[in-house]
């Protein structure tokens, strides 16, 4: 059992938690993500780990409510126990010092953006970052991402903050005004298909980090297998970090939605009547 | 170990000799051989109660009682731990059924388990006098390994091993299926402070994520894990060593020394074209959800896809508990589809039989090229080859030679691909100095099971690379042993 040690909400449906767990505070780095289980009869989620405090023995992640473990996880409080963490699992972003680096982060995908933003800061580049989301309450972590970046950008779908537009849009800002060296992209699988075929065209490397489903984490299922270049790679164990021009996202976005009818009827009918077997 | 000395000590007892001496040889081997009860196939088709329901007192007498209690015992050397055979059964042949259960656990953590999932047929009955000499079946030890540990558990009376002094040394199990378990046991019974640690939430390894529970309930796994328990062994879940801790860590916090039983992990895909449409599993993923994780169950989160028509593709045992599992959640076509010929199936025999009655379609000699999707990505339709038999190849078997122009489509809404797996590079990848093969098995002495790092040992499938429980709890018990003169050596004891 592992202790929320605190819980606040960034918006009405993103909220960060604290969790005791002091061996994966201390070995967790950039890049890696820890599968949790809410209760005993729950499923395991893979979740990127966004911070942690090795001092005090904890890590943070930051949850958007979507699913339907993800709405158990939202009723829990600070002094609550999550059933099952088990981490730090993936491999740890590779940290280089290549010059300008452009970092975007659509929705919640700015939470796993923002260590890795910090540990390229940290070793000497010069951090660009372009923050998306549908609108102002979906920017999440825009101090932290300004406290690590020189520069930043906030675009929202409906212009309700920032800039009205795409990520893309701020993303070719920058890339017009600027040589980037590498890029990296973390969002919901269609945000990190357009702004890699963006970075293509201007033959910028560009790094996305993965969310497929999962069930072990640990390579011995293969639910998170996606295709990157050509062949067949398990995120779990081979990523959750690919080269985004190899990724095959047309292919990633089939599978996350392998249960979305099945989520949607368990949604509507509560948490705990799962219906199982349908089509 | 145990010698032909002992043996015949035992055999000398008085006990033995008397019970010998009820009933002539040549009526014992006229007693016919008693089947396993089991539920109607079309009643457990539509369950997920065990198939086997087991043998009755009357029935274990009986078959106990054909045992002709040899006097070179050749059951025991087919047997890959060694146990008792003769003194188990003669027991069983008393009465004295919990007395039976005892001589088990004397070299088997896991009767319980093992007699519901060996391969006796090729194990101990393969080397029963009845199949050397006679022409006639083998004495059913696996059914009365299976009734005795049964009997222990059902009696509530479940006999503890005799511990030694402990010790204090700590010692470290990593994964908890078979092998770890059986490593786990010994090295408690020695005296050592063993903790073993998983990466899943449960303990088990492949006995609770793999086999399903027609064939072995997790009831019975946990009630094995609570003997060991009662042994001392701790146990850590949610913890991935490598990751969670480094092995450098745990030596840091005292551990002397560790044994490797984390299994083959990856499954392997064949890569053909469309296989990674939704509907498409590994075995490991669709038995894990369903016999993990609780899929078909009400009340439980996670969900799985298991459709009207499915497809297995392989032909082990792996591919029997996915196909039969996908019958009894609803699929009306559940087919295995295997490359070679029914004869060539590395499956049990008893397995293949099981799934025959229920209804399994067995399309042998077929081979899938390609899987075609709707605009969702659901898979709808394989496209198979027929095969014929060729040359033998390297594992002896005849070689499945592809019959040009014969594709055909099937329909299908789920696949399970269950063609094997390799060996899991998690942990290898954190010890550059661990000496791995060039399948990524690991390079153990094979004596002591030592691995290329002298503290290290392992065994089961991430040396094996895809074997059985009861290799793998062989494997446990030998390192077990090993680990045992190496810190003899070693570690000062207190």
């Amino acid at each position: 059992m592992f202790k929320i040690l605190s819980k606040e909400f960034l918006s009405e449906s993103v909220f960060r938690m604290d969790i005791e767990a002091p061996l994966i505070a201390k070995a967790r780095k950039a890049g890696h993500f820890i599968i949790l289980r809410v209760d005993e009869r729950g499923e395991r989620i893979p979740l990127t780990i966004s911070g942690g405090d090795p001092e005090k023995g904890s890590i943070t992640i930051i949850v958007q409510k979507i699913g339907l473990s993800t709405l158990k996880l939202a009723q829990l409080n600070a002094g609550d126990f999550i059933h099952d963490v088990v981490g730090p699992l993936g491999n740890a972003t590779h940290i280089g010092i290549t010059g300008t680096i452009l970092c975007a982060g659509g929705g919640v995908g700015v939470a796993p953006l923002l260590p890795i933003a910090q540990a390229l800061k940290q070793a000497g580049n010069r951090v660009v970052s372009v923050l998306a989301a549908r609108n102002k309450d979906l920017i999440i972590l825009e101090k932290e991402m300004r406290e690590t970046s020189d520069e930043v950008i906030i675009m929202t779908d409906d212009g309700s903050y920032g800039e009205k537009g795409l990520v893309t849009h701020g993303m070719e800002t920058f890339i017009q005004k600027e040589k980037i060296n590498e890029a990296v992209v973390i969002g919901p699988a269609i945000m990190m298909k357009f702004a890699s075929q963006l970075t293509r065209k201007y033959n910028i490397p560009t790094m996305a980090s993965l969310n497929s489903i999962m069930v072990d984490g640990t390579g011995m299922c293969g639910a998170c297998r996606v295709t990157v270049g050509g062949s067949t790679k398990f995120v779990c164990v081979d990523g959750p970090e690919f080269d985004a021009h190899q990724v095959d996202f047309d292919e990633l976005l089939l599978r996350l939605g392998a249960y979305r009818d099945l989520e949607r009827k368990a949604m509507l009918q509560g948490p705990f009547t799962y219906i199982k077997q349908g089509l | 170990m145990i010698t032909p000395e002992i043996l015949s000590f035992e055999r000398n007892q008085p006990w033995r000799e008397e019970l010998r001496k009820s009933i002539k040889q040549a009526d014992r081997t006229k007693i016919e051989k008693h089947k396993m009860p089991e539920q109607n196939a079309v009643v457990r088709s539509g369950n997920i109660e065990e198939v086997n329901t087991g043998f009755t007192p009357e029935m274990a007498v009986e078959e106990a009682r054909r045992c002709l209690d040899c006097v070179n015992p050749t059951c025991i050397g087919g047997c890959p731990v060694n146990i008792n055979i003769p003194k188990f059964v003669k027991k069983i042949e008393l009465g004295d059924f919990a007395g039976a259960a005892q001589v088990l656990k004397e070299t088997n953590t896991l009767p319980a388990v093992c007699g519901r999932v060996c391969p006796q047929e090729v194990q101990c009955e393969s080397q029963c006098f009845y199949t050397l000499r006679l022409n006639k079946p083998a004495v059913g030890i696996g059914n009365l390994e299976r009734f005795a540990a049964d009997f222990e558990r059902n009696s509530g009376l479940i006999s503890v091993p005799e511990i030694e002094e402990k010790n204090g040394i700590k010692t470290a199990i990593i994964g908890s299926g078979p092998a770890g378990l059986a490593a786990a046991a010994d090295l408690a019974k020695m005296g050592y402070d063993v903790t073993v640690f998983e990466a899943l939430h449960e303990i088990g390894g492949v006995l609770k994520y793999g086999i399903p529970e027609f064939r072995l309930p997790n009831e019975i796994v946990d009630v094995e894990i609570e003997t060991l328990k009662k042994l001392g062994v701790k146990f850590e879940s949610n913890f991935l060593v490598g990751r969670t801790a480094t092995i450098d860590q745990l030596r840091s916090m005292g551990y002397m020394s560790f044994f490797v039983g984390c299994g083959a992990g990856l499954p392997n895909f064949m890569n053909i074209p469309g296989e990674n449409f939704v509907g498409i599993f590994s075995s490991n993923e669709y038995l894990t959800r369903i016999n993990l994780m609780g899929a078909s169950r009400d009340g439980y989160d996670t969900p799985v896809l298991s459709g009207k028509n499915v497809a297995v593709i392989g032909g082990g045992n792996t591919a029997m508990d996915s196909v039969r599992t996908a019958k009894r959640l609803g699929a009306e076509r559940a087919m295995i589809i295997y490359r070679r010929s029914m004869d060539e199936m590395p499956a049990r025999k008893e397995e293949v039989k099981h799934a025959l009655e229920e209804g399994i379609e067995f399309m042998c000699l077929h081979n899938p090229l390609e899987y075609r999707a709707d605009a969702q990505g659901r898979v709808l339709q394989v496209l198979v080859q027929k095969m014929d038999l060729g040359e033998p190849d390297a594992s002896g078997r005849r070689k499945p030679v592809p019959i040009a122009g014969s594709e055909f489509l099937i329909d299908v809404d789920t696949v399970i691909v269950s063609i094997g797996v390799s060996p899991n590079p998690l942990l290898p990848r954190t010890l550059p100095d661990l000496k791995t093969t060039r399948w990524g098995t690991l390079v153990v002495n094979e004596d002591s099971l030592q691995t290329s790092i002298s503290d290290l040992f392992a065994g089961g499938d991430i040396v094996r690379g895809g074997a059985t429980v009861i290799l793998a709890m062989g494997d446990g018990r030998k390192a077990a042993q090993a680990m045992h003169e190496y810190m003899k050596k070693n570690v000062s004891v207190k």
